[in-house]
C-alpha cells in the first residue's frame, strides 16, 4: 500500500520568457497529480471568480512571483514539490525575465532536467535560446521543449512541427545528450497530465509521462570515487574508543570495504575498513550517500580531505580555468581577494584575468569588456591560496562546482564551474 | 549494469544528513530547536544518524510555554535520556516573570507569540550562531524561496533581499561578529514525505498523534483540547471526541482532526484521502476541514522556528 520503496526523487527547472504559461502550467502539473490542498484550491477558485474568470486560473497557484514580478521586488527561484506513485519531483521555478540569469544558474545548479517553454504563436525567441544555452552551460542532461498554447493555433502539426525544426538547427550548438519536444496546452491541460484528443498527429508521451519515466540514474558519476571529508567522527566514549570516523555525502564513484585509498592533500594510502551509516555498515556506497568512511590505517584526516581511489585520481592545483556567472549587485573588484568553497575545503582566491564575456544569447565572446556585473557570464582564470582537488565540471558536478564569497560581506558573489 | 539509485526518502535523508553535519562543521555554536512536533522529531533522528556513533554533538532547545501537552514533555523527556542529548528549556513563563512580555488575556489567549520572545532570549543566553528547525518548503507559499541557510543580521532581522544564492551543494555559513543562521535542513521534504519517513524508520512519535479519547471543545470549526488553559466561553461545553493530532505545539491552539488513524500507516492513508477529497470542489469534510486549519496553525507555530524572524 505505501509504495515509496523505490521511487526516485527528479529535480528540474521551468523556464520561459515572460508570459508563455510557466505559472500555467506548474499550476496544471500540481492540480492534476492532486498535489493542491483544499485550502490553496478555495483560495484560487475565489480569486479566480472575483477576477469573473469562468475557469480555474491555475497560475494562481504560484502567484508569489507575479506579484512580486508587478511589484518589481526581489524575484528568486522558488521551490516547489509534487509526487506521482512513480517518483516525486522537485521543482526549481526561475522567473523568466532577462536580468534573471542569476536565478536560473542557481535553480539549474541543481537540477537533472530543464522543461523550456515557448509560446506556439511565438515560437523560438530570444529566451528560448537563452534558457538553453545556460541549461547546457550548467550541464543539465535533459531539456524539454514543450510548445505551449498548441490551443491558439487550432492545434497545428505544421506550426508545432516549425518550431521544433526551428530549435533542432540552434540545439545543435548545444552539449546536452537528450532533447525531447512536446506539444502541450498548459491551459487546457492537452499533454501535460492526460493525452490530448486534439492532437491525433502526435505519437510521443505526455509531459508528466517523459517526468516520470526519463532515465536519470546514469546521471551522477559512478566512475570516478570522490569522497570529501566533511567531518570528523571521534565518540571517545568507553564503547568506541578508538573509533575514527569520516563523515561525508560521496561526490562521486563507488565505494566497498577493502577498497585501496589514497587521501589528499598527504598522499598516504590505506584501505576502507567500514563504511558505517547509522542504520549498519554497507557492502557499497555511491552518490549522493551520506556514509561514514573507516579505514585500516591511523591517518590525520580533517575536513576538507579528500578520499579517492588509489589508481583514479582528481586534479591537483592553484591555477584553475572556469566559466564564472557574477551574483552579486556589487560589482567585481579586480583587486580584491575573495574567500572561496569548493566540496567541503575552503580557500582564498584572487581572479588573475579575465579571458573573456559570454554574450548569453549567442554564446559569443567579448573580448575587451573587463568587467564583471550581476548577471554576467566569463570566463576567468583563479589562483588560490591553497591547492584544490578538481574535476571538470562536465565530468563531476560536486567536484567541479566552487563558489566566491565576498571577504567583507560574506555574500555569494559568484558561480564557478571548472572547465 | 548494476543499478545505484536511491528511493527519494532516502535521497532527502542523505540531503538532510549534509546540511546537518556542515552546520557542526561550519558553525561553533550551533543547536537544534526541538518543539516535540514532528518535524522536528525527524530533525532529531536525522542528527542522532549525522554523528553516529558519537552523540549529537550540539544542543536541543525547547521553547516550553508552560501550556504543553504532558505527552509531549513525557516524549521528549525520555527520548532525551535514550539518546543522550543535552536539552536546553527556555521558559516562556521566565520571559512573563521578568517582564519581557506580557500574558495575554481573554478567550484566545495564547502563548504562542510570546514564546518568539523567549526563543531569541535563549539563543542569545546560549551564544547560539546557527539555530536549526524543522520548517518546509511546501508548508506555504511564502516558504518557497526560503533558503537552507537563512541568514540573520546582527539585529536578528531576516531581510529576504539579502538571502544568499544557494548553488548546488555548496552552503555558504560565513558570517561578520552578531550575524547568525537559521537552518532549515528539511526544507525539501513535504509533510507527506515526512510521515512516510516515519514509518519507513519506525520511529516512536507521541501518542497523542494517534486516535484517543479527549475533552474538547469546538471553536471556530477548530476542535481545541480542553485543558485549565483554556479559557471557556459560556456557550462552550467540553464534549469527549475521538480524535488525534496533526502537529503539534502550544496546548491552547493546537487543532485535533476527528480521526480514527491508529498507526503510521492509518495517518498516511488518511492523509492521501484527505488530499484527493480536496481536488473536489468545496468537499464539506470534516476531516480535510481541520486539516486546513492544521496546516495554519502549524505554519504560525513554525514561523516562531525561523521563517520570518
Ligand atoms: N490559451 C492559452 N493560454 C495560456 C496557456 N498557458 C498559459 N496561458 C495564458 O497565458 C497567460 C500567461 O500565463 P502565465 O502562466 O502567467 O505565464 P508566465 O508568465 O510564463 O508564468 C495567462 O493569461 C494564461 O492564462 C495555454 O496553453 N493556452
Amino acid at each position: 500500500m505505501i509504495e515509496y520503496k523505490s521511487n526516485e526523487l527528479l529535480r528540474f527547472t521551468t523556464a520561459g520568457s515572460v508570459d508563455d504559461g510557466k505559472s500555467t502550467l506548474i499550476g496544471r502539473l500540481l492540480f492534476d497529480s492532486k498535489s493542491i490542498f483544499e485550502d490553496q484550491l478555495e483560495a484560487v477558485q475565489k480569486t479566480s471568480d472575483f477576477r469573473g474568470l469562468d475557469y480555474l486560473d491555475l497560475s494562481l497557484f504560484t502567484d508569489g512571483l507575479r506579484a512580486e514580478r508587478e511589484q518589481s521586488i526581489t524575484i528568486d527561484v522558488a521551490y516547489r514539490y509534487f509526487s506521482t506513485p512513480k517518483r516525486k519531483f522537485i521543482i526549481a521555478d526561475t522567473p523568466g525575465h532577462i536580468q534573471y540569469t542569476r536565478n536560473m544558474v542557481t535553480g539549474a545548479s541543481t537540477a537533472n532536467l530543464a522543461i523550456i517553454l515557448a509560446d506556439a504563436r511565438n515560437g523560438i525567441v530570444e529566451q528560448t535560446c537563452r534558457h538553453s544555452l545556460i541549461a547546457s552551460l550548467l550541464k543539465i542532461n535533459h531539456i524539454v521543449l514543450c510548445v505551449n498554447k498548441l490551443d491558439l493555433v487550432d492545434y497545428s502539426q505544421e506550426i508545432y512541427e516549425r518550431i521544433v525544426d526551428q530549435y533542432k538547427v540552434f540545439a545543435s550548438k548545444l552539449e546536452v545528450k537528450d532533447i525531447s519536444f512536446i506539444p502541450i496546452s498548459a491551459l487546457m491541460g492537452d499533454n501535460v497530465v492526460d493525452r490530448s484528443d486534439k492532437m491525433d498527429w502526435y505519437e510521443g508521451p505526455t509531459l508528466l509521462y517523459h517526468l516520470e519515466n526519463v532515465h536519470i540514474a546514469s546521471d551522477s558519476n559512478h566512475i570516478d570515487c570522490r569522497f570529501p571529508v566533511q567531518y570528523v567522527i571521534r565518540p571517545q566514549s568507553d564503547l568506541n574508543h578508538d573509533y575514527r570516523g569520516y563523515a561525508g555525502r560521496i561526490a562521486g564513484g563507488v565505494y566497498k570495504p577493502g577498497d585501496e585509498v589514497t587521501i589528499l592533500p598527504s598522499g598516504f594510502t590505506s584501505r576502507i575498513k567500514s563504511i558505517d551509516t547509522f542504520d549498519g555498515p554497507v557492502e557499497e556506497a555511491f552518490a549522493p550517500m551520506s556514509v561514514t568512511i573507516t579505514l585500516e590505517d591511523d591517518i590525520d584526516i580533517s575536513r576538507g580531505d579528500m578520499i579517492v581511489r588509489t589508481h583514479n585520481q582528481p586534479e591537483t592545483g592553484q591555477d584553475i580555468e572556469i566559466i564564472l556567472c557574477w551574483l552579486n549587485n556589487k560589482q567585481y573588484n579586480p583587486r580584491a581577494k575573495y574567500l572561496l568553497m569548493h566540496t567541503t575545503k575552503d580557500a582564498k582566491a584572487i581572479i588573475k584575468e579575465i579571458n573573456y564575456k559570454i554574450d548569453i544569447n549567442t554564446l559569443h565572446r567579448i573580448e575587451d569588456d573587463k568587467i564583471l556585473n550581476m548577471n554576467d557570464i566569463a570566463r576567468v582564470k583563479l589562483r588560490t591560496t591553497q591547492p584544490l582537488f578538481y574535476d571538470s565540471y562536465s565530468r563531476n558536478r560536486n567536484t567541479g562546482s566552487l563558489i566566491l564569497i565576498d571577504e567583507g560581506t560574506k555574500e555569494t558573489v559568484a558561480a564557478g564551474m571548472i572547465i | 549494469m548494476e543499478n545505484y539509485n536511491l528511493n527519494y526518502l532516502k535521497e532527502l535523508e542523505s540531503e538532510s544528513i549534509y546540511i546537518i553535519r556542515e552546520v557542526a562543521a561550519q558553525f561553533e555554536r550551533p543547536a537544534l530547536l526541538f518543539s516535540g512536533g514532528k518535524d522536528s522529531i525527524i530533525l532529531t533522528h536525522l542528527a542522532r544518524k549525522s554523528f553516529y556513533p558519537s552523540k549529537i554533538p550540539f544542543p536541543l532547545i525547547h521553547i516550553d510555554t508552560g501550556h504543553n501537552f504532558p505527552e509531549t514533555l513525557d516524549y521528549r523527556d525520555k527520548m532525551v535520556e535514550s539518546i543522550g542529548a543535552n536539552l536546553i528549556v527556555g521558559h516562556v513563563q521566565d520571559s512573563i516573570d521578568k517582564g519581557r512580555v506580557k500574558e495575554e488575556t481573554g478567550f484566545n489567549a495564547s502563548r504562542n507569540m510570546l514564546q518568539t520572545v523567549t526563543l531569541l532570549d535563549t539563543l542569545e543566553e546560549f551564544k547560539i550562531d546557527a539555530a536549526m528547525g524543522g520548517a518546509r518548503r511546501d508548508e506555504e507559499k511564502a516558504r518557497a524561496k526560503e533558503r537552507f541557510f537563512s541568514h540573520r543580521d546582527e539585529f536578528g532581522q531576516w531581510d529576504p533581499k539579502n538571502q544568499r544564492p544557494e548553488l548546488w551543494n555548496i552552503f555558504n555559513g560565513k558570517k561578520n561578529p552578531g550575524e547568525h543562521f537559521r537552518i532549515f535542513p528539511i526544507s525539501n521534504w513535504t509533510e507527506m514525505d515526512v510521515w512516510q519517513y516515519l514509518h519507513m524508520e519506525k520511529i516512536e512519535m507521541p501518542v497523542i498523534y494517534f486516535t484517543h479519547k479527549r475533552l474538547c471543545i469546538k471553536r471556530n470549526g477548530t476542535i481545541l483540547a480542553h485543558s485549565e488553559h483554556l479559557n471557556l466561553r459560556e456557550s462552550e461545553n467540553p464534549e469527549l471526541l475521538q480524535i488525534r493530532f496533526r502537529t503539534i505545539g502550544d496546548m491552547t491552539c493546537t487543532g485535533a482532526v476527528m480521526s480514527e488513524a491508529n498507526s503510521l500507516e492509518d495517518i498516511i492513508t488518511e492523509i492521501s484521502i484527505s488530499r484527493q477529497t480536496e481536488r473536489g470542489t468545496r468537499a464539506d469534510d470534516k476531516r480535510s476541514d481541520s486539516a486546513m486549519e492544521d496546516r495554519k496553525r502549524e505554519g504560525y507555530f513554525d514561523l516562531e522556528f525561523g521563517f520570518g524572524i
